[in-house]
């Protein structure tokens, strides 16, 4: 069996350093733990799925990694186009950059991630101007192929996001993220508030575009089947510290932690 | 022999947390080994526990003892003591396991769904197609069929396509958990060729078969699985 299987070999063994290496992350607010002495490793291609329920430190803990907030003790490691930087040792200019360059964020609500007083096609295109491009053409061939990558008309790229359906403004923002081709997404409950047919839709889109684009992905979900069709490996969450990881199938199968055990015995399917 | 997976006295049990923290053990010094070109069945009655050690083989459930080494590419890893990162490689190359559920993907095509393992492993999507309709249409499914997402598709039909999908990429080992249940007879002699070809192409399989004929025609050995059932009450 020759299928280009080599090829993907090669490829695999080049990835030799994790696109994020976590160690010891902790977020306390005041006497309160927002999360406690988090560690993994996520290396490209790889979706790592934050389960747990509200309070338990999720979105704390993403904010964190993805330099929304400064950790009180610990340290996130991630690639920058080849070196591995310590995202909250930089100055806050630095950290800007680190940011646009290498990682991208999806928010629960797409107002947070959309400006929402500019066209699509501006919403998408500003990212490739932060980027550096310059060529208007180009820029909005780009957007307007994205546009149609997330199945938005691109008839429709000169509309304000607020003309838009909530699924449409939730795709959107995935063009806006991905548009930029970052190695890193981190992704907080990105089908959250969503009626079913449409997450359908877009947990289709999510799922292919991030094994197109060997992505390595952070997602923090509180909807297991979510976790399963996503994700390749879990972290459980609970009072702010991560109580279960593994795969996610055995994690989600064969749940060692009574916790866990709850969770997923909650779930009806 | 040319041994691709050696089991070193596995043992399993479930803790039931949340139900008083009963302990169910269920399987015990569980030790084999499977080489190329073997196929493997795993005998015994309804919940002796041979699910479960098909499970175990693939690193769905945990392992509670024990080592299970699969030869992976030019090295043995141990599935129940490696990195998630690795156990995910040696799915993506080495081991599969087929089961006779589809787990559905909203809107995804039966072509896409099973034409998948061979984009994943590398090959030209137009290329992986051709490939993915041979299958389909050897496994019975009409061609009117093929561009639509088989939740709306019969039990059976879902089936086939989760054949279709498993053994489009045969892999050096493979857990065959009753592949041929409620097929018909023309579609399970389909399935028994199928295994039979991997067999010869010199992939390991160790499979559970409820009907003696296809046990009979798709192994080549059999072992007991409750000489390792542990249970107090079975």
């Amino acid at each position: 069996m020759s299928d280009g299987l080599d090829l993907f070999r090669q490829s695999l063994q080049a990835a030799s350093h994790p696109v994020l290496d976590v160690s010891g992350i902790t977020r306390l607010y005041g006497e309160r733990i927002g999360c406690a002495d988090v560690n993994f490793r996520l290396w490209p291609g790889e979706v790592l799925g934050i389960v747990g329920e509200s309070g338990s430190g999720k979105s704390t803990l993403l904010r964190c990694l993805a330099g929304l907030d400064q950790p009180t003790a610990g340290r996130v490691l991630l690639d920058d186009h080849g070196t591995m930087v310590d995202l909250h040792n930089l100055s806050e200019p630095q950290r800007r950059a680190v940011m646009r360059r290498a990682l991208g964020i999806v928010h629960q609500n797409p107002r947070d991630g959309l400006r929402m007083d500019v066209s699509a096609g501006g919403n998408v295109g500003e990212r490739l101007m932060d980027r550096g491009d310059r060529h208007y053409g180009k820029i909005r061939t780009s957007a307007t192929e994205w546009l149609r990558r997330v199945e938005i008309d691109p008839a429709r790229i000169d509309d304000l996001p607020r003309q838009f359906s909530g699924g449409m403004q939730q795709r959107l923002q995935i063009a806006r993220v991905l548009v930029s081709e970052p190695r890193l997404v981190f992704m907080d409950e990105p089908t959250g508030g969503l009626d079913v047919s449409v997450q359908a839709k877009l947990l289709d889109l999510l799922r292919s575009l991030v094994r197109e684009l060997n992505i390595a992905a952070v997602i923090v979900t509180h909807d297991l089947a979510v976790a399963r069709l996503l994700t390749d490996r879990l972290m459980v969450m609970k009072d702010g510290a991560v109580i279960e990881q593994g795969l996610t199938d055995q994690v989600l199968d064969d749940p060692q932690h009574a916790y866990t055990q709850l969770l997923t015995s909650a779930v009806l399917s | 022999m040319n041994e691709l997976v050696r089991v070193t006295r596995v043992g399993k049990s479930f803790t039931l947390h949340n139900q008083g923290g009963v302990c169910l053990p269920v399987l015990g010094g569980v030790s084999f080994s499977v080489a190329a070109g073997e196929s493997l069945v795993l005998h015994g009655p309804s919940g002796a526990g041979k699910s479960t050690l098909l499970r175990l083989l693939y690193g769905n459930y945990k392992c509670s003892e024990g080592k299970i080494e699969i030869f992976h590419q030019d090295r043995w890893v141990d599935i129940v003591s490696a990195d998630p990162r690795d156990v995910l490689d040696v799915r993506r190359h080495t081991l599969s396991y087929v089961s006779q559920f589809l787990r559905v993907i909203p809107r995804v095509s039966a072509l896409d769904i099973v034409k998948e393992p061979l984009v994943t492993r590398g090959m030209a999507p137009d290329m992986a197609s051709k490939r993915a309709a041979d299958m389909l249409a050897r496994l019975n499914i009409p061609e009117r069929l093929w561009s639509l997402a088989p939740a709306t598709f019969s039990g059976g039909e879902q089936q086939r396509v989760n054949i279709a999908r498993s053994f489009i990429s045969v892999t050096p080992v493979m857990l065959l958990d009753e592949p041929t249940a409620s097929l018909d007879a023309q579609n399970r002699e389909v399935v028994i060729s199928l295994i039979e070809e991997a067999r010869k192409s010199g992939s390991a399989l160790i499979g559970i078969f409820h009907d003696e004929q296809v046990r009979e025609r798709a192994s080549t050995r059999r072992i007991d699985i409750q000489s390792f059932t542990v249970a107090e009450a079975a």
